[in-house]
């Protein structure tokens, strides 16, 4: 078919958009950031029996400007949001958010005055991974429905971005 | 001399009760001379109750008198402690005499008090919040504070 008759088998022809996706999700690097027991399945997940590095993901990095997923692993208290916040502020483009775990993802059993109760209140959130906390294999699971939600929609992170401004804009 | 016997001959109008159980001695004192109360029982040479613990705070809401404080003292020498619990005054404006001056420690102390319980010291150095950001509002973990915060 059209101009693949002429190439023979040796090149592959794709669109740039699903070429730089497939980048993007094959080599996810996410921000060295744990904030509680969460953080203690994350680290099991990067580790030798659940080899998060076979999803291209081994490289977790010290600093944010180097990262494309903040992985919100555990409780957020309020006093800690700025610091959060920051950390994502100097993640470059694009970039995405998992919310790992029910304290993450709604404050969980802390319904405190001192727990953010979701930090879908402040980040757009791609994923939610539901847990208490949630095993490895429940982290994996929601980082490859990450990696399927890149290839989809290459503009994701804007649209999210664009959302959670509106929804602040209205709460203003 | 006993602390409690100390305390009562020194102080005897400030002394409201002494509970003893299972070995250990709680001292119900006014809150008026907190300070020469610790100052007292750190600075006799039989007792030298050079340690304090910690200083605890009290909401009792709905009784009156509502706030209270509960100092742990320790004796290195004799390895004896003891208990003293004030009740305060004042139900809506709750001060008390610092007692750091006694204390280095209580300072931190004072200021989680402060900062939590709302409960203030006349005093202190250095009174400011050490748990809640700077710009919160309120005493959190006042009985009447809602669980979720405002």
């Amino acid at each position: 078919m059209g101009i693949e008759e002429h190439l023979g088998y040796n090149i592959l022809t794709t669109t740039l958009e699903k070429l730089v996706d497939w980048g993007r999700k094959s080599s996810l690097w996410p921000a060295t950031f744990g904030l509680a027991c969460c953080a203690i399945e994350m680290i099991v997940t990067a580790a030798n029996r659940y080899d998060i590095a076979r999803f291209g993901m081994e490289a977790f990095r010290a600093s944010p400007r180097q990262a494309d997923l903040i992985i919100i692993a555990g409780t957020v208290c309020k006093k800690m949001m700025p610091a959060i916040q920051r950390v994502y502020d100097q993640m470059s483009e694009p970039k995405w958010v998992i919310a790992m775990g029910a304290c993450a993802t709604s404050g969980g059993i802390f319904d405190s005055y001192a727990v953010v109760h979701g930090i879908d209140t402040y980040l757009p959130v791609d994923v939610y991974v539901p847990g208490c906390p949630p095993r490895p294999e429940g982290l994996l699971y929601g980082i490859l429905k990450l990696h399927e939600k890149i290839l989809r929609d290459p503009f994701l992170t804007r649209q999210y971005r664009e959302r959670l401004a509106a929804r602040r804009e209205e709460a203003a | 001399m006993s602390a409690v016997e100390l305390l009562q001959t020194k102080f005897p109008e400030e002394v409201v009760e002494v509970v003893e159980f299972r070995g250990d001695t709680t001292v119900v004192v006014k809150p008026g001379r907190i300070v020469e109360i610790c100052q007292t029982l750190r600075d006799d040479p039989d007792l030298s109750f050079r340690y304090l613990s910690m200083i605890a705070g009290l909401d009792h809401l709905p009784q009156s008198p509502r706030f209270g404080l509960v100092y742990n003292l320790y004796s290195h020498k004799n390895h004896d402690r003891i208990t003293l619990k004030t009740y305060l005054s004042s139900d809506t404006n709750p001060v008390i005499d610092s007692v750091t001056p006694v204390w280095n420690t209580a300072n931190w102390h004072e200021r989680e008090i402060f900062d939590l319980m709302g409960i203030r010291f006349h005093g202190h150095p250095d009174l400011r919040r050490i748990l809640m950001p700077a710009d919160w509002v309120g005493h959190p973990q006042r009985k009447d504070y809602p669980l979720r915060g405002k």
